[in-house]
């Protein structure tokens, strides 16, 4: 396995601090920020990254700087891990103007073009596409971007995940897709959607370089998506990665989640994508507790800052949005 | 200086000079590269630009929609050819949710500069799932452009223009029309959006058709002139954005209003044109507005009930009669 034989050269601090802060804002973010929904902060829906957080971070941390990302329902993580500016997230959730699309998107519309980050997506499976195209827009103005997206076990049931994924390998398109397999859509256990439920054969079966990755194993899932994004750059994409996961709690802030077994869901826990970033970070590299807490701290008050700034901003006027009717 | 050269070569004129242009222009479709696509559009370019910039694709309509929209999001120029209307419907998600929503779901950073050139319309024979008439799908979908041609030069001048501004375009040709001919001027020819053109002034009665209906019209406002009625014939070209000014002015002219559509009647673009008339115009209005339609029907295979179906030049000639033979408002009140 990939992830076994780099464990030979031990990972950088740099690498593992990056990794831990990434997990750990993104579990920051979406704890908080339910407590801010609960609050009546912020309405419609919210689909938490708890527990799925070793996954943007390893595949983000493997990407630069002009590379492209697409999203999904899902996509705070995905979001914080591409470097998103939390302020402007949380001031989107809470519909302000200074959010990233100006309180217009919402938490399953957040997208940031300059950066590279295509966007959430309100339809399951749409990321697929999208990636393929922004992958196929690089490829003709001839730079060498990899273009990655997030995809989810209940997408791989969609008409478009083979069509795009397809057309990436016939066009050998600089692409990698990330199906994050958490074994849910909604209630609906994967073993109830399809036979196989190891969803990287799909890439193999039409001669995509696949794999499969402990996705709660954000050093794990780095270094399989380094490879991955050296191929790409080197011209021998797409690559199809899967990475199992779990959530820890239902499929949306209302949803109990009382289907999710209580042992499963334990065994999950133990596994703490976040929490294996940590002692990553104490054990390989000898930080102490007081070091870690220093890292915590600067990131909880980052958004507790983002919060104070979203609740000063400003929303959108009707007149603002008059003038956005006129020219759409 | 101009130069009469048929539909299907003004819009390989278009794609081949505005790629020529813009390296980021590219085109993707079912058999358009080596083949030069079903209707010879495509022809030549692929020698012409290579293959990274001409593709044929899998046949997988929703999946090469959605990477042409992905294409556009991410700031190159695509051309998407859809073999027929019909099969655009595959990709309808990503062209409602996706597409036409972007910009405004990103409070209007992200924009989608991404062309479908697809068509639609009968003729031939080739019955219900390959005959449609679907611009008001289109049309309902705030974000969207419609452009609809109906003679070479607009063709080329509107598909150039669609690949210079910055959102989803809709571009509807007609099967009947790609053999027709027509002058196209020398040299850039753009034409912008949301302007209509005059087909033929008139002034005793405004007609409004697009595409394979502005022959038909044209026709039969020949046929009326030999009756002495003199119609005029407006074709707005692109449906989103419509030229209403120029709809509106030449109604304050005539007083009377025909608009002519192949598409079914029910919910259609006529419908909404009509309204928009009444709205703007009910003063100036002499007569009830005449809408001649589809039939509420899917397309038949059988010639005489195809016919049936769309609206003939008779059926145009009658509804325009109609209108005239109607006495105007103030008469009627008195
Ligand atoms: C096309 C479409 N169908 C249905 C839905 C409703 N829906 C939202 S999330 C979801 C489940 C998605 O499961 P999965 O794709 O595995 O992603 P996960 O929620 O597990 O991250 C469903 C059915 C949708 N948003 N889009
Ligand atoms: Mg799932």
């Amino acid at each position: 396995m990939a992830a076994q034989a780099q464990k030979a050269n031990a990972p950088s601090r740099e690498l593992l601090e990056k990794l831990f802060r990434t997990a750990y804002k993104i579990r920051v973010f979406e704890s908080e920020g339910i407590k801010l929904y609960r609050q009546g902060l912020i309405r419609g829906y919210f689909h938490p990254y708890l527990g799925q957080e070793g996954i943007a971070t390893g595949v983000c941390a493997a990407l630069q700087e002009g590379d492209f990302i697409a999203s999904t329902h899902r996509g705070h993580g995905h979001c914080i891990a591409w470097g998103a500016d939390v302020k402007r997230m949380v001031a989107e959730l809470l519909q302000k103007e200074t959010g990233y699309c100006r309180g217009y998107g919402g938490s399953m519309h957040i997208a940031d073009i300059r950066a590279g980050n295509l966007g959430a997506n309100g339809i399951v499976g749409a990321g697929t596409p999208l990636g393929v195209g922004a992958a196929l827009a690089n490829q003709i103005k001839g730079n060498d971007a990899v273009t990655v997206t997030f995809s989810t076990d209940g997408a791989s049931n969609n008409g478009t995940f083979l069509e795009s994924l397809n057309l990436a390998a016939i066009w050998n398109l600089s692409y990698v897709l990330v199906v994050e397999n958490n074994q849910y859509a909604v209630s609906t256990r994967i073993e109830e959607s399809t036979r196989d439920v190891d969803l990287y054969k799909r890439g193999l079966a039409i001669g995509v370089e696949s794999h499969q990755v402990d996705g709660n194993d954000s050093l794990a899932v780095y270094h399989l998506m380094q490879d991955a994004v050296e191929k790409c750059r080197r011209g021998e994409g797409p690559i199809l990665i899967e990475a199992k996961t779990y959530r820890h709690m239902g499929h949306h802030v209302n949803d109990p989640g009382k289907y999710m077994p209580a042992d499963t869901l334990a065994y999950y826990k133990e596994r703490d994508p976040v929490d294996r970033a940590r002692n990553a970070l104490v054990e390989i590299v000898g930080l102490d507790q007081a070091e870690i807490e220093a890292i915590e701290n600067e990131i909880k008050q980052e958004f507790e800052d983002a919060v104070e700034f979203s609740k000063a901003s400003r929303e959108i006027t009707l007149a603002e949005f008059n003038e956005f009717v006129e020219a759409y | 200086m101009a130069r009469e050269i048929m539909y299907r070569d003004a819009l390989r004129e278009a794609i081949d000079e505005e790629m020529e242009r813009d390296s980021t222009v590219f085109i993707i479709g079912e058999g358009i590269a080596e083949r030069g696509g079903s209707y010879k559009v495509t022809e030549g370019l692929l020698s012409k630009y290579g293959p990274k910039r001409v593709r044929d694709t899998p046949i997988a309509e929703a999946g090469m929609i959605g990477v042409g929209v992905g294409a556009a999001i991410a700031g190159a120029r695509p051309i998407v050819e859809i073999l027929y209307i019909d099969f655009a419907m595959l990709g309808m998600d990503m062209i409602v949710n996706q597409a036409a929503k972007f910009r405004l779901m990103t409070g209007g950073d992200g924009r989608v500069p991404f062309v479908m050139r697809t068509q639609g319309g009968t003729g031939g024979g080739v019955a219900a799932q390959h005959s449609q008439s679907l611009e008001a799908l289109f049309y309902h979908i705030p974000g969207l452009k419609v452009v609809m041609p109906s003679t070479p030069a607009d063709a080329k001048g509107l598909l150039k223009y669609a690949l210079r501004q910055p959102d989803p375009v809709m571009f509807l040709e007609h099967k009947h029309l790609y053999m027709t001919k027509g002058l196209v001027p020398d040299g850039e020819h753009v034409i912008e959006f949301g302007k209509g053109d005059i087909k033929r002034p008139g002034k005793d009665v405004t007609l409004i058709a697009w595409s394979n209906m502005i022959p038909r019209t044209l026709e039969a406002a020949e046929r009326l002139a030999a009756e002495g009625i003199d119609a005029e014939v407006i074709d707005p070209r692109t449906l989103v954005p419509l030229d209403k000014d120029m709809i509106l002015g030449s109604v304050a002219k005539t007083n009377r209003a025909v608009i002519v559509q192949e598409a079914v009647r029910r919910g259609g673009v006529a419908s909404d044109i009509a309204s928009i008339i009444q709205e703007e115009a009910f003063y100036q209005l002499d007569a009830p507005i005449e809408i001649v339609a589809g039939l509420n029907i899917p397309i038949p295979f059988n010639l005489e009930l195809e016919k049936a179906s769309v609206p003939q030049v008779d059926d145009i000639v009658l509804a325009v009669r109609r209108t005239l033979h109607s006495k105007p408002l103030a008469q009627a009140a008195e």
